[in-house]
């Protein structure tokens, strides 16, 4: 019964896995990046969040197809909007990954900066976030969801030791200036990122049990 | 079984915010022979409100819907246990009229029916039926039900036509007129655009969420996007039980029962 | 996920694409057209026989050979010289509208009983239906020997019009009870229901909705009953007679159809005859125009 729309919903399921990896991908290398610091593979990187961009037209499309001919109702409804949701902060987080990677190939005029360990932390702490959002969705799991939402208070705090630290650095070495302001928007971008990690667990939240934020829609 | 209290906390229309229960159903049993159509049914009908039912055919909802203006009892062989209140009062018990019970509860029909006589004389009958003889106020009501079914102007240089002679379309709001002019608390409606097109469709539940701020209505329909988009309420049947009555909005986008579930997403069986 | 299950089966399944105007349905075709034309045409020759040979009865020819209408076949009293056929013209009108008004009232508000008020199903509807359907085969000498029995003898009104109509009206009672029960069942259960639906009871219902409806169907079976009796003529030989005058009702009279058996039995006149079956025949097509005028009046009024 309802047999092709079962297949479009199938393949909807598989587009956002797909788009999912893509975005990790992403932000690992952006994780890379930070210790390699590596311009020509940063141009690499920024060059795959177009494949990013279309990978969300393709989903949106679909969904709105979805949406158009199948009139979806109950789960079907909320997977598909949910969906449609969820894109948006994923290709957010592709760009705030390809934000972080156009930073670093950048050149850097005098003494090379090493970024602290805590914002090396970030990256990982964020793509955590990320993958287990989109484990979450794969599983329809929505106690993963739940903790993805919990973690980002570490992702946070992370970003305010960060900051301190980089002002400390400022204070001692001006020298550093431009760089320093340079890995403050790294570390903003991470901390997005974790914000988008969490939209999209609050939107698997829904397509699951139909609540979001704590009430029904 | 229902999550009717806990949803209708949400169910809000602007000024008609407590018109009270209009059906109070408790306990029905209905059979068709030995056929038991209908089981052990329970539920609230708020009044002044649109109130959906919903399944797949041979469920029962049609059954109760004519079970509420009593239809069922020119059925033969038809039998009914429990208790079906219209604002208080037992409409099985012995004392009620049928007629004045009919006269109160309207119903509007699967295909239209216009009576084969002129458009006036169909608005004129119920009227006529329970005794209005004066010409001019058989006139009044007449423009005044056309108008209020959104057909007056379509209709009022041939109300001496006949009915039959009308679009399908204009012969449902013809019928719903009728019902209008006998001033009616209640109107059932029995899949009532399931013979028209898309246009006449939408004039009807135009007009449907326009009737509620004075009548409670009571609708079947197998659309479910027609339920969705017109009723307050919705309730589900299958195999002549309610499985799941609630707010619409919730029923639509997350039901309780995974029977609901399966039925509105179409992975019914 | 359902199974689409088209698999190739072992037999051939495809269907030949044929003309649809093939040898068989032409054949066919042919064959209705062809009854269509020989219906048509026995009726015709049928009407053209009785008007070539009755219509020359109407007129007799003076010594100067001019044409003169003969209006002595319309005169107020029948002889044997003038065979009048105005007293039984008169008669049949008389003896149609007296078996009506026993068989119509009866009939109808039988058959409005049968459709509307009985349960459905009952044994009685169905032995009414059975014995109606039954009544409706009989030939009608039976219907001369009972009407001769009880209505001459036992009930000791003689050979008269009022015998007579009382037979015919048993006779065509049968026909107009079952067509009034049949019209009255053919009526879409809509109608009663939205009128039950607005309030209106069961009588209010039956007369001004549904009877309106089955109306022309009533009237064609009174149609059918108008042909039987004014062409009746052994149930009333021995029932309402041969008398040759303008017939009351305690008097025996002939209607035209007896009038022509008469005529014809005696053998004096067959030319006269003829005249008779063409004044039948209007007065028949007369009758079935008015009936449809009364037909279209009480469906349009409703």
């Amino acid at each position: 019964m309802r047999s092709h729309f079962d297949e479009q919903l199938h393949k909807l399921n598989e587009e956002m896995i797909r788009m999912g990896s893509m975005i990790e991908h992403a932000i690992e290398q952006a994780g890379i990046l930070m210790a390699s610091r590596d311009a020509e593979h940063a141009r690499t990187v920024i060059a795959a969040d177009v494949e990013v961009d279309r990978k969300e037209r393709e989903i949106e499309t679909l969904c709105l197809r979805l949406i158009l001919m199948q009139q979806p109702v109950a789960r079907d409804l909320r997977l598909v909007s949910s969906a449609l949701k969820m894109i948006t902060d994923m290709e957010r987080i592709g760009d705030q990954a390809a934000d972080i990677a156009e930073i670093i190939s950048m050149p850097v005029k005098g003494q090379r900066y090493v970024y602290p360990e805590l914002l090396q932390q970030m990256g990982p702490a964020a793509g955590t976030m990320v993958n287990r959002a989109v484990d979450a969705f794969v599983k329809r799991d929505v106690d993963l969801a739940h903790e993805v939402i919990e973690s980002d208070d570490v992702v946070d705090a992370l970003f305010n030791d960060v900051k301190k630290e980089l002002l400390q650095t400022m204070k001692k070495h001006s020298e550093f200036g431009m760089q320093l302001l340079d890995a403050l928007m790294i570390a903003k971008y991470l901390e997005r990122i974790g914000d988008h990690a969490c939209n999209i667990a609050e939107w698997v939240e829904y397509a699951v049990t139909g609540t979001y934020k704590g009430d029904k829609l | 079984m229902t999550n009717f209290a806990q949803n209708s906390r949400a169910v809000h229309t602007p000024g008609q915010d407590d018109a009270g229960t209009c059906f109070n159903i408790q306990d029905v049993n209905l059979y068709y022979g030995s056929f038991h159509a209908l089981k052990d049914i329970h539920m609230d009908i708020p009044a002044r409100q649109v109130t959906a039912l919903i399944g797949p055919s041979g469920c029962g909802k049609s059954t109760l819907l004519k079970s509420l203006n009593r239809m069922n009892d020119l059925i033969p062989g038809c039998r009914i246990t429990g208790k079906v209140e219209l604002f208080g009062e037992d409409i099985y018990a012995p004392q009620t009229e049928v007629n004045l019970l009919r006269k109160r509860v309207g119903m509007v029909f699967q295909k239209p029916n216009p009576f084969p006589m002129s458009i006036y004389d169909n608005i004129a009958y119920g009227p006529r039926t329970h005794g209005v003889r004066s010409k001019v106020k058989l006139d009044a009501i007449v423009e005044h039900s056309l108008r209020k079914a959104a057909l007056w102007d379509e209709v009022k240089d041939n109300l001496k036509k006949s009915a039959m002679a009308i679009s399908g379309g204009q012969q449902q709001r013809l019928c719903i007129a009728r019902c209008f002019a006998v001033q009616p608390d209640v109107i059932l409606m029995d899949e009532p655009t399931s013979a028209l097109d898309p246009i006449s469709t939408s004039k009807i539940e135009d007009l449907v969420l326009e009737m509620k701020n004075e009548y409670t209505i009571v609708i079947v329909t197998h659309n479910m996007q027609q339920a969705a988009r017109i009723s307050d309420l919705t309730s589900f049947f299958l195999l002549g039980e309610m499985i799941e009555m609630g707010n619409t909005d919730s029923l639509f986008s997350n039901p309780t029962d995974k029977r609901t579930e399966n039925y509105i997403t179409g992975r019914f069986g | 996920m359902s199974e689409t299950g088209a698999t190739t089966p072992a037999v051939d399944i495809t269907v030949p694409t044929r003309p649809s105007m093939h040898l068989g349905s032409r054949f066919l075709k042919a064959l209705c057209w062809a009854a269509g034309f020989v219906t048509i045409g026995v009726l015709l020759l049928i009407i053209a026989y009785i008007l070539v040979n009755g219509l020359p009865e109407f007129f007799s020819r003076d010594e100067q050979g001019t044409l003169h209408f003969k209006a002595s076949l319309f005169a107020l009293k029948y002889n044997s010289r003038n065979l009048s056929m105005l007293p039984a013209i008169l008669n049949t009108l008389t003896m149609t509208a007296l078996s009506l008004l026993i068989s119509v009232p009866l009939g109808v508000g039988g058959g409005i009983y049968l459709a509307e008020y009985a349960k459905p199903g009952s044994k009685l509807v169905k032995i009414i239906r059975v014995t109606a359907e039954t009544l409706a085969g009989i030939p009608s000498i039976i219907y001369a020997l009972f009407g001769m029995l009880v209505f001459v003898v036992t009930l000791q009104m003689g050979i008269s019009m009022l015998s007579g109509a009382l037979t015919l009206g048993t006779m065509t009672l049968p026909l107009i009870l079952r067509q009034t029960e049949e019209s009255l069942l053919s009526v879409p259960m809509s109608y009663r229901e939205g009128s039950y639906g607005l309030g209106a009871g069961k009588l209010r219902t039956t007369v001004r909705i549904v009877l309106p409806v089955a109306m022309p169907g009533i009237l064609a079976a009174v149609l059918l009953s108008i042909g039987r009796i004014s062409g009746e003529t052994a149930a009333l030989i021995f029932t309402s007679g041969t008398g040759t005058g303008i017939a009351g009702i305690n008097d025996s009279g002939r209607t035209l159809a007896v009038h022509l058996f008469k005529l014809q039995e005696e053998g004096r006149a067959v030319g006269a005859s003829f005249a008779v079956a063409v004044v039948l025949l209007i007065i028949v097509v007369l009758m079935n125009a008015l009936s449809s005028y009364i037909a279209k009046r009480l469906t349009k009024k409703g």
